[in-house]
C-alpha cells in the first residue's frame, strides 16, 4: 500500500461524485489516470482491504430497524451459537468481545418492529437471552477512518 | 422522501458496490432499464436526504493493520451524559459515540464509543490519556476488545 492507496482510502470514504464519469473525476484529483484508479480499487477489494466500493445506507432513514445486541455464551458453546446467530440474515456483523457478555452483534431489519421478532427468534433457536441495546442518542459519528503512513 | 419501487430496485443493485467501469451509473441504468440521468438523479436525491449516508470506499480495519478494535463503555450519571458524550465525541481517536440503555443488573453502562488502533497497547494508552485529559477518573469504564470477527457485511435491503 503506497501513498496513493492511502490517499484514496482517506479521501474516498465519502464524496464519491454522482456524475457521468465519476472515476475520471476523482482520478484527476489524485493525479492518476482513470484506469489506474479502477485498478487500485479492484486490487484493494481483492486483497480484502476494502469490503466494498459504493453507498452506505442509513438503515433508520430507509424505514428500517437497527440495534446493538449482546449475549453471554459459555466458551464451550460459543462456535455453535455463533453459527446459529449468524444464520439470521438480519445479523449484519458479529464480534466476540472479552467480557461476560462476550458476543456482540448488530441487527439491521427492514422495519423497526421486526427487531423484536428477530430477537425472539434468536432466543428461541439458541436458548440464551439477548440483551437489546438500541441507540438512544448520537453524540458523534465519525464516519471516516484515517490511515497514516508507517 | 418516499422511496418508490424504482428506488428500491436501484438500492438492491448498488448495495454490494458500484460497477468499476467508466460510466458506472449508465451501467446500473442498463441493468434496470433506466437512463443514466435518471439513475444519477435518484441516487443524488437519496444522498441529499441522508438515505445514503456516504458514498465511496468501505474499509476493513483489520486488513489495513488496525487490528485492535475496542468498544469503550462508560457508566455516566444521567445528568452528566450530554456533557461527557460531547467531550468523548470530540476526541480524534473516537469513531462513534452513542448513548444506549443500561441493562441492569448485568450491564450498567450507558455510553458507548469505538476506538480503532494498530495495537492493544496503543489503544489503551490513548484511553488512559483521554481519561486524564478529560478528568473522567470518577466515571467507571470498561474496555471490550474484539476477538474474532464472525461476520461483516452491510445491511441488505430486499
Amino acid at each position: 500500500m503506497d501513498s496513493i492507496d492511502r490517499a484514496i482510502i482517506n479521501r474516498l470514504q465519502d464524496g464519491f461524485p454522482i456524475c457521468d464519469h465519476p472515476y475520471a473525476n476523482m482520478a484527476a484529483q489524485f493525479g492518476i489516470e482513470e484506469s489506474e484508479l479502477l485498478q487500485r480499487l479492484e486490487r484493494m477489494l481483492e486483497k480484502n482491504q476494502l469490503s466494498r466500493f459504493g453507498p452506505m445506507f442509513n438503515a433508520v432513514k430507509m424505514g428500517g430497524g437497527l440495534s446493538l445486541c449482546a449475549m453471554q455464551i459459555p466458551d464451550a458453546d460459543f462456535d455453535r451459537i455463533a453459527e446459529q446467530v449468524n444464520a439470521f440474515p438480519e445479523v449484519a456483523h458479529n464480534y466476540a468481545r472479552d467480557h461476560r457478555l462476550n458476543m456482540w452483534f448488530v441487527l439491521a431489519t427492514e422495519t423497526p418492529q421486526r427487531i423484536a421478532q428477530v430477537l425472539a427468534g434468536i432466543e428461541q433457536v439458541t436458548g440464551y437471552p439477548v440483551y437489546n441495546m438500541p441507540k438512544k442518542e448520537e453524540f458523534f459519528v465519525g464516519l471516516k477512518f484515517e490511515i497514516r503512513s508507517g | 422522501m418516499v422511496l418508490t419501487e424504482k428506488d428500491y430496485q436501484l438500492i438492491a443493485s448498488i448495495q454490494d458496490g458500484l460497477p468499476l467501469v467508466s460510466h458506472p451509473y449508465a451501467e446500473i441504468g442498463r441493468q434496470l432499464g433506466m437512463g443514466e440521468g435518471e439513475v444519477i438523479c435518484r441516487i443524488s436525491e437519496m444522498r441529499k436526504k441522508g438515505i445514503i449516508k456516504r458514498m465511496g470506499v468501505v474499509v476493513r480495519h483489520r486488513e489495513l493493520g488496525y487490528t485492535a478494535n475496542a468498544m469503550v463503555v462508560w457508566d455516566v450519571p444521567d445528568e452528566r451524559l450530554d456533557e461527557v458524550g460531547a467531550l468523548l465525541g470530540s476526541r480524534r481517536c473516537i469513531t462513534l459515540c452513542y448513548q444506549r440503555p443500561r441493562r441492569l443488573p448485568e450491564w450498567p453502562y450507558n455510553l458507548f464509543c469505538m476506538i480503532h488502533g494498530l495495537s492493544r497497547s496503543a489503544v489503551l494508552a490513548s484511553i488512559e490519556q483521554m481519561v486524564s485529559e478529560l478528568e473522567l477518573e470518577e466515571i467507571n469504564h470498561q474496555v471490550l476488545f474484539s476477538g474474532r470477527r464472525f461476520k461483516q457485511r452491510g445491511g441488505h435491503y430486499r
